[in-house]
């Protein structure tokens, strides 16, 4: 078999186990968790369910049966890519994800590009440039430490409440993205402008940049032909960590801009232990990472042809 | 000859505005270069010849102040140039190679890339006949296959092909001035070869080759001019034949008497003294044999010296009284073999997935107390076999026994007490040395058994004083360390537990010649007096003929020949033995520039 193909289905395998690994460890999260699944289907404590009733649904959603049987028929509605009924919408899961996939997706998305470009600008402009470099630094730590829900507190009040140019709250339209994008950017912005700019400065440094510099090139172009490749390399690795910062990010902003989103519905069915909500965001989200990361691994090879032999 | 030269330098001077003050990197340096001659710059490292080229390119770096009295090059001031006419010259009329073609080529962009870039910067190509032009520079730097090679990225060509695929890119556009800093240091002596033909044939078609380099046997071979840079300045500059035949300059005729040399007998190399370079009077007075009150008072202006030579010494042309070479009674060397290889073989996987072997059925004795050199280019399976017989990989058929005892077969645990008879010498200390450590707990550590501090400390400076080394170094760390003082402290560090055999794989192959001649009459000296036993790997033969007794010469993984160290230099049995020979450049024959190596076959070639 090719070497690519042969890592591919190794990949993919390693997908599998890590979905499989997610559903189980959410599956034990939501049973370890103290309570009768049946009262919260009910509607909780203060719905004062009938003992008819509360039997009803464990006849309904097997929950009479031993653990073991209970995890072996979830995994086998997983296979199916079944993810079953929300306990508290009444709903199914996959069409709650559904509805609410598209606003999260465009967020994330949009705070990615924003805060890749904007670290990718910053370094390119700062690095080898002491003076620049010096205030650029300054800001990158002050985003970094600063948390995402105060950050958009901060934007909120400063854009929208006092300059009106964006909408304060809700998700109307492209202009009501701006903020929150930035809001989830910020952060991220902040670290990869430094790795960028150290992973410049180290290629700036080489022969090969001299060379290049002899044979007539202008800064701009050594910067942009030569040492933003070599660069590209520690920030694709840290590309894993940042899709995780934009998960978790997603839950504090979409809070505080009171957005439509998944992390609005996973806050949500945390709380009301709505357990096929929270198995199906979790199984959903180690999908994304693991594909994300197979895409990582490809890209390696295509920014470093040395990598492409190594792996082989 | 009424035409003015290409290049004409007159008082250039670099400084460096550092921490600790103004360093001088360059002084007063006088240089003339016309089309289709070759002028040498010589020197040591840090002598400032890197600084002068790229002076010359307006590169010098962020730091430094450049100034001359006349910097010009085709009638242009270069003192009056703006950023933007720096780099329309830079690539189009003056092309720069540099050392060490895998980092000086982008790793991550396709060598025809790296090839195109100065025609695509000074518009030099269409986009339809780009790739054509390439493939054409490549051929005519050299490379077989272009078509194939430009597609391929650094990481994949041999160093040759690297070498010449960096040359195609500093020709691409043409340029009448070529500067090549030290093109060669990286190669076998065969690529050597042919890579300094290829400069040779620039020159031949009219373009001015300016040359950088620390080896005077490269200089010899193509130079018609050449400057010696002593710290900064130009201590000696003339025709390269009357200069390299009598140097006029104590440092010039130091530096010719450092270069081992392939043929006639080993000679005891002149221990040529050390220390930085005099801050006032003659830079070169602490290392020079003839230097007296005057030298030491007042910088030597340059005087002329013969038929376009000019000097910076007092003492110009004066014989030097011969250094003292302590009687050397010949090593003892015994009949029983330390260290026994039977066909050792060792195979890797090569990442397409075929199988590729190392090391193929080697076999050979290293006897008590002698030195056996182990020669053959790069990827010859020298260094592989060293692995195996300091048992840091285990063969896959054959065995070493080490004092007749088994030494590659038995499990680590085994082997760990008789770890400290044989030990290692690497061509980079620096990178085997922990940069934290001081140089006692360097050294210290190789030190066996429980003591206290104060008596290891007493230990590390014996070892010390018997690599000659001051005890002052004890609590240096090694980035603090010159490149000699560092393969002292390891060669300190190897002798630390009283070993029986000592490997030195490349040991002097990073050093200047001076401090290279310095470690290999320390060698020499160990081997004397402590009886110890080397196997030294090298690919210069030159430094193999003063070192050992006996030489074992590999190829392709297998031993063509085996001998007595005269013998087979002076008569070689095997082909590929004459071929290295050969490829070797010399100094003493007269001049050789015009000789043309020996015609190489470049189709077996990765």
């Amino acid at each position: 078999m090719a070497p690519l193909a042969l890592r591919l289905t190794r990949r993919l395998a390693l997908t599998l186990f890590v979905l499989w690994g997610a559903a189980t460890l959410a599956f034990a999260g939501m049973r370890l968790v103290p309570g009768d699944p049946a009262r919260i289907i009910a509607g909780g404590v203060q719905a004062n369910a009938t003992p008819e009733v509360l039997d009803a649904i464990r006849d309904q959603y097997g929950l009479r049966e031993p653990v073991g049987v209970q995890y072996v028929l979830f995994l086998g509605r997983l296979l199916r890519a079944d993810l079953g009924g929300s306990y508290q919408l009444g709903r199914p899961v996959s069409s709650v994800i559904g509805e609410q996939l598209g606003p999260t997706l465009s967020l994330a998305a949009g705070a990615a590009v924003l805060g890749f470009c904007l670290a990718v600008a910053l370094a390119l402009l700062t690095a080898g440039r002491p003076r620049v470099r010096a205030i650029s630094r300054v800001l990158e730590f002050c985003s970094i430490s600063t948390p995402n829900f105060w950050i958009g507190i901060l934007l909120l009040a400063a854009f929208s409440f006092r300059l009106r140019w964006f909408p304060v709250l809700g998700d109307e339209g492209a202009a009501a993205l701006v903020l929150p994008c930035a809001a989830l950017a910020l952060p991220i912005a902040g670290v990869l402008a430094q790795v960028t700019r150290e992973g410049l400065e180290r290629a700036l440094d080489q022969p090969f940049a001299l060379t290049a510099r002899s044979r007539g090139a202008t800064e701009n172009r050594i910067r942009a032909r030569h040492a933003l490749r070599h660069a590209a390399l520690p920030v694709l690795t840290l590309s894993g960590w940042v899709l995780g910062e934009l998960l978790a990010g997603t839950v504090v902003v979409e809070t505080v801009f009171a957005r439509q989103g998944l992390g609005h519905v996973v806050v949500a069915a945390v709380r009301g232990r709505d357990f096929p909500v929270v198995t199906g965001v979790v199984v959903l989200s180690a999908l994304t990472f693991s594909l994300i990361n197979i895409g990582l691994d490809l890209l390696y090879g295509l920014v470093d042809p040395r990598v492409r032999e190594a792996a082989a | 000859m009424t035409e003015p030269p290409l290049l004409e330098v007159a008082g250039l001077s670099v400084d460096f505005a550092t921490r600790r003050g103004v360093v001088r990197a360059v002084r007063d340096v006088d240089l003339s270069l016309r089309a289709g001659e070759c002028l040498a710059v010589v020197g040591e490292s840090g002598s400032g010849k890197s600084v002068t080229a790229r002076a010359l390119l307006g590169l010098a770096g962020a730091g430094a102040r450049v100034r001359a009295r006349t910097l010009s090059f085709e009638g242009r001031d270069l003192r009056r140039l703006s950023g933007r006419e720096w780099r329309r010259l830079r690539g189009r009329r003056i092309g720069y190679v540099l050392q060490d073609a895998l980092t000086s080529l982008d790793p991550l962009r396709r060598v025809g890339h790296e090839v195109a870039e100065a025609l695509e910067v000074h518009g030099l190509a269409g986009r339809d006949d780009l790739d054509d032009q390439v493939i054409g520079l490549l051929a005519e730097a050299g490379v077989p296959d272009p078509d194939v090679r430009f597609l391929q990225y650094p990481h994949e060509l041999s160093g040759g092909l690297r070498q010449r695929a960096l040359i195609a890119s500093a020709i691409a556009a043409r340029p009448s001035l070529l500067i090549a800093d030290e093109p060669t240091t990286a190669l076998d002596v065969t690529v050597q070869a042919q890579v300094l033909d290829l400069l040779r044939a620039r020159a031949r078609a009219g373009t001015a080759v300016l040359l950088i380099s620390h080896d005077l046997a490269v200089v010899a071979r193509l130079a018609d001019h050449v400057a010696v840079l002593y710290a900064g300045l130009v201590v000696e500059r003339g025709p390269a034949d009357a200069l390299l035949r009598a140097p006029a300059h104590p440092y010039t005729a130091d530096l010719l008497a450092a270069v081992p040399a392939v043929d006639g007998p080993a000679r005891e190399l002149p221990l040529a003294r050390t220390g930085p370079p005099a801050a006032g009077g003659c830079p070169y007075a602490p290392r020079c044999a003839l230097a007296d009150d005057r030298c030491r008072a007042e910088p030597p202006p340059p005087v002329p010296y013969g038929p376009g030579r000019e000097v910076r010494c007092f003492h110009a042309g004066r014989e030097r009284p011969a250094p003292a070479s302590g009687a050397a009674a010949p090593p003892r060397v015994k009949d029983h073999a330390v260290v026994s290889v039977r066909g050792i073989t060792k195979r890797y996987r090569s990442p397409g997935g075929s199988w590729r072997t190392a090391v193929d059925d080697v076999s050979f004795d290293l006897r008590a107390g002698e030195a056996l050199g182990l020669v053959g280019e790069s990827g010859s399976g020298k260094s592989t076999t060293a692995r195996i017989v300091l048992a840091e990989i285990a063969p896959d058929a054959g065995t070493v026994l080490l004092d007749g005892e088994a030494w590659s077969a038995p499990r680590e645990r085994a082997r760990r007490a008789r770890r400290s008879r044989i030990q290692l010498v690497d061509q980079d200390p620096l990178s085997s040395f922990d940069p934290r450590f001081t140089v006692e707990r360097v050294v210290g550590e190789a030190v066996p058994g429980r003591m206290p501090r104060r008596l290891r400390r007493d230990r590390v400076a014996g070892l010390l004083a018997e690599v000659g080394l001051d005890d002052a170094l004890l609590d240096r760390r090694p980035a603090q360390l010159s490149g000699g003082q560092r393969q002292r402290v390891a060669i300190a560090r190897a002798l630390a537990p009283g070993p029986e055999v000592i490997v030195c794989d490349e040991p002097v192959s990073a050093l200047d010649v001076t401090v290279q001649a310095q470690i290999l009459a320390l060698l020499a000296r160990l081997r004397r007096e402590a009886g110890v036993a080397l196997l030294f790997i090298s690919h210069d033969l030159g430094v193999v003929r003063q070192v050992c007794d006996r030489v074992a010469v590999m190829k392709d993984g297998a031993l063509v020949e085996t001998g007595d160290v005269a013998d087979v230099f002076r008569a070689p049995r095997a082909a590929y033995t004459a071929e290295l020979l050969a490829a070797v450049p010399r100094i003493d024959v007269g001049r050789t520039a015009g000789r043309a190596a020996p015609a190489m076959n470049l189709e077996g070639l990765p």
